[in-house]
């Protein structure tokens, strides 16, 4: 039997000794008029032969394309012996860890990331993960509402040019509570958050204001300003980063006047592959003296009664297993594994390393940029500084251009008609550090057959 | 030894990174970070080692036996990490077209299928990345079916006082008040207390069977009819599916709204805490309602199913489609089980647990709820030890460690004392469950004859027993370089 280890002498002496003459016995209990017989549409179970010959024909159909997509996932160089060490089976297969002494190697790891995210991001604390970077900034709404005491508006300021599935998550976790989201434009020369249309906000009772770093256009934002235009008012910061983005920008805890309130956004860049959009990770830092209304797991250094040093899970009255109905959040499992790659690829790199990754990211767009906007029809649509993606505009339909596109094994980007149609025929290009020339010179010769044959 | 401590400037993993700085010379220097991220400065065997023994200093399913009730911690095939990490699998961009990606949502679309016989349930969505997202999902789509029927007044969600703690707190998230019923003595739901909470104010109950006790609730049909009277909806928490696997169906038990943990049932693997998966099933009248996106099949092709085609939907839960590697192990895992591979795992999760609960019996330990069937859990309460002998369930708990086995879940459900909630899993052999009841007969005649071993343990562990007060006392969540 696949995984059951039981032999038929076992079967025998362990009914003999519950004291029942079948397994079925031991099924009693649910009504007979419940019991299904509806099971026949599953299939008969495949060998690890066949599912491998499935599953290697299922992949092979997808094929690896070129990737010129970011739109929140990222195509970044991953060490190899990050994920070798992440599905070691200590890793890959502990639980959450309640029993702390067992699971030190976890707990650790968590302790150390933790520590390399408030490096990266320059804010005071961190917790162990959430699910994603649009979970986590729903959380850091909800967050927002709890700390921010001097507000009573529950009202939340959130540009248009943050991710709009961001925006569509968080409305989707935080209405039920009556919070209420205020949509932000942008500037459409900048591609900026509209510091003017903020000021229309000026005097009314906001709880927060979300910043995103870089924005969905991949322009950067400027932060300082939008931080101190909120703490001037008392509106608690939320910022939405692109961590590896941090390894080469000012940090969200050196904004504006001391930093950022809370800071969240997506850990799939640092050491996470695309793999369908997840499991990736949600990440959150904030400052030192909102740590008691921060969700999820947190690990704390602590000692034993020997006195030597040790981690554990901490602050735990925050969570539902102890305060259920009154929690910070419903928040139970997070994604553990995730940060253990994470926090491996981190000490990998170290913080040149990433550097380097971000900044040459950012100069292979630079390429990107000119190879694709040397072609009639291509025009770029901010030339405000961006971080590794930008926004161009087509003088054809986006959609037909990367079907065009796909057909060569190349995925152009992301075609924002659907949520930003104000923008026209706009695609959101991206590069990261493993675009090479060679790949970018391709990219521009198939556009401009696709436009101009 | 932290990984920082190890440190050196100027030390890097240089394969792994370009060489030198990319060109930032168009970006404002204001914009610009002025000093280098402080991360660790290792080299790549470094980093290896260091993470490599950090691993060891671990329990965890390859590892050692881990009954850890309502976890359901098996044996995590590896087959499905090998398979979920083909290259054309990992490489896929959540947003590549439709064109690249019909052998990814050709797997998705099967196992939403599956799951729908599996639940018994109309439709499927996959895209909870947890249970705990699974449950706000659910909650969210009665919260959206009342909203939808104008029906204003129902303010409240009941949960048993034996819920796991996600149930109460999401009904919170979704803007409910809590009443909460007791359980009888049998372990049950408290029906006659169940009557009194319902009424017109009552949104709908959320429900584990097995519950959390370990049995499985025999009124159901009765508990479904009564608060569907009464205008409610059904949740049901799918912690426990393994329990019942092919046996009985949630849909069938009359409930709206399930989701199910992968991590569980389907034997993802828990990753030191995630990441799960928490799809969830509903019955027709909620089906509008499902998290998006879906996959649909029309003939030849898979296509997502979005917002716009479902404009009533809750909306979505994450940035793309949840967790979509952790339920791609989960296909590989339910295509190997099979029809009836999955009738085995309710089988022989129940042999087992029945099993060890005999054997625990016949030692003298008190069983929670004696008359009845274990599902694939039990609980074992040690409040006469904790009385007599002032040893524990912690003491057991930490005990246990010292002789390689991983602790069952503590102190939960809260309403039994000094509880062991024992979930040994199918894919345990008898020998290894033989072992489990020697140990806790061990640790019973320590307790009796040497009780500091017990109270002191672990013994053999990386740490001995942490300071927990010391650790929320004097907050230390981060290498400050000393």
């Amino acid at each position: 039997m696949p995984f059951i280890p039981h032999t038929e002498h076992d079967i025998e002496k362990m009914l003999k000794t519950i004291g029942v003459n079948s397994i079925d016995d031991l099924f009693d209990e649910i009504p007979d008029s419940l019991r299904t017989d509806k099971f026949d549409a599953i299939p008969q179970g495949i060998s690890e032969m066949e599912i491998s010959a499935l599953m290697h024909e299922r992949a092979n159909q997808d094929g690896v394309p070129t990737c010129f997509i970011g739109a929140g996932a990222y195509d970044h160089h991953i060490p190899a012996a990050v994920w070798e060490l992440t599905t070691r089976g200590e890793y890959y297969t502990a639980y959450t860890p309640y029993q702390a002494e067992a699971s030190q190697g976890t707990l650790q790891l968590l302790y150390e990331f933790q520590s390399m995210l408030t490096a990266l991001t320059g804010m005071d604390v961190s917790n162990a993960s959430l699910y994603d970077g649009a979970s986590a900034l729903a959380e850091a709404i909800l967050m927002a509402v709890r700390a921010n005491r001097k507000s009573k508006s529950r009202k939340i300021l959130v540009p248009r040019c943050l991710h709009p599935e961001y925006r569509k998550t968080a409305k989707t976790i935080v209405t039920n509570q009556k919070i209420e989201l205020v949509e932000i434009p942008f500037d459409a020369e900048t591609g900026r958050t509209d510091l003017a249309a903020l000021d229309a906000y000026s005097d009314e009772d906001i709880t927060a204001l979300v910043i995103p770093q870089p924005n969905f256009f991949g322009v950067l934002e400027d932060a300082d300003a939008l931080t101190s235009w909120a703490q001037e008012r008392n509106i608690f910061t939320i910022a939405v980063v692109n961590p590896l983005a941090m390894s080469m920008l000012t940090p969200a805890g050196e904004w504006g006047d001391g930093g950022v309130d809370i800071c969240v956004g997506e850990g799939q860049p640092l050491g996470i592959p695309l793999a369908s959009g997840g499991p990736y990770y949600g990440f959150m830092c904030c400052n030192q003296k909102h740590v008691r209304q921060m969700p999820g797991r947190i690990i704390g250094r602590t000692e034993d009664l020997e006195g030597k040093v040790g981690y554990a899970l901490t602050l735990q009255a925050r969570e539902q297993h102890i305060r259920r109905s009154k929690a910070t959040s419903n928040i139970c499992t997070n994604q553990g594994l995730m940060v253990t790659a994470s926090t491996i690829h981190m000490a990998m790199m170290g913080g040149t390393g990433l550097a380097h990754a971000a900044s040459n990211s950012h100069q292979a767009l630079g390429k990107l940029k000119d190879a694709l906007t040397s072609i009639e029809g291509v025009e770029q649509l901010f030339s405000t500084p961006a971080f590794n993606e930008s926004v161009l505009k087509l003088d054809a339909p986006v959609k037909d251009v990367l079907r065009s596109l796909a057909t060569n094994n190349l995925l152009g980007g992301y075609d924002l008609g659907k949520d930003y149609p104000e923008l026209g025929n706009a695609l959101l290009v991206c590069a990261t550090e493993k675009r090479t020339d060679a790949e970018i010179e391709n990219y521009r010769d198939k556009l401009n057959g696709i436009l101009n044959a | 030894m932290l990984i920082y401590e190890q440190s050196h400037t100027g030390r890097r993993a240089t394969a792994q990174s370009p060489a030198a700085m990319g060109d930032v010379s168009d970006i404002p220097a204001e914009l610009l970070r002025k000093e280098t991220a402080a991360l660790p400065q290792v080299s790549e065997m470094q980093a290896v080692r260091h993470y490599t023994r950090l691993s060891q200093k671990n329990f965890s399913i390859d590892t050692n036996f881990y009954p850890l009730g309502s976890c359901t911690m098996k044996y995590n095939p590896r087959a499905c990490n090998t398979l979920a990490m083909l290259p054309g699998i990992l490489a896929r961009h959540p947003y590549a077209l439709e064109s690249h990606s019909q052998g990814f949502l050709a797997c998705m679309y099967d196992l939403q299928e599956m799951l729908k016989v599996v639940t018994g349930m109309q439709a499927v969505s996959l895209t909870p990345a947890a249970g705990a997202q699974g449950e706000f999902a659910g909650v969210a789509m009665i919260r959206a079916y009342h909203d939808a029927n104008n029906d204003h007044e129902r303010t409240e969600i009941i949960c048993p006082d034996a819920a796991h703690g996600t149930n109460p707190a999401t009904a919170v998230m979704c803007g409910y008040k809590v009443r909460e019923i007791p359980t009888k003595s049998d372990g049950d739901v408290d029906v006659d207390a169940l009557k009194a909470a319902l009424g017109p104010q009552t949104a709908g109950i959320m429900l584990t069977n097995p519950s959390t006790l370990g049995v499985f609730e025999q009124r159901i049909e009765e508990i479904s009819r009564l608060v569907h009277e009464a205008g409610g909806l059904l949740y049901y928490d799918g912690a426990n599916l393994n329990a019942i696997l092919g046996k009985v169906r949630p849909g069938d038990m009359g409930f709206d709204v399930i989701h199910m943990n992968l991590h569980k049932t389907f034997s993802t693997p828990h990753g030191g805490g995630g990441p799960g998966a928490g799809p969830v099933g509903v019955s027709k009248r909620l089906e509008p309602f499902l998290p998006v996106p879906m996959v649909a099949h029309d003939g030849e092709n898979y296509r997502w199913v979005t917002e716009e085609e479902r404009p009533q939907s809750i909306g979505k839960l994450s940035a793309f489609a949840g967790n979509a590697g952790v339920l791609m192990r989960a296909y590989i895992y339910a295509r190997m089980l099979g029809r009836d591979g999955m009738l085995r795992v309710s089988e022989y999760s129940t042999l087992n647990a029945n099993y060890l609960m005999a054997l625990l019996k016949e030692s003298g330990f008190e069983i929670a709820f004696p008359d009845r069937r274990a599902t694939h859990e039990f609980i074992v309460t040690l409040k006469k030890q904790a009385k007599e002998l002032d040893i524990k369930a912690m003491d057991f708990a930490k005990r246990m460690l010292d002789y390689g086995v991983h602790a069952p879940t503590t102190y939960f459900p809260l309403l039994v004392p000094e509880c062991l909630l024992i979930e040994p899993t199918e894919t345990e052999s008898k020998e290894d469950i033989d072992y489990f009841a020697e140990v806790m007969q061990k640790i019973q005649h320590e307790a009796e004859t040497e009780p500091q071993t017990v109270t002191g343990a672990p013994f053999t562990q990386p740490v001995r027993r942490l300071d927990d007060v010391k650790a929320a006392r004097e907050l230390d969540l981060r290498w400050s370089g000393k």
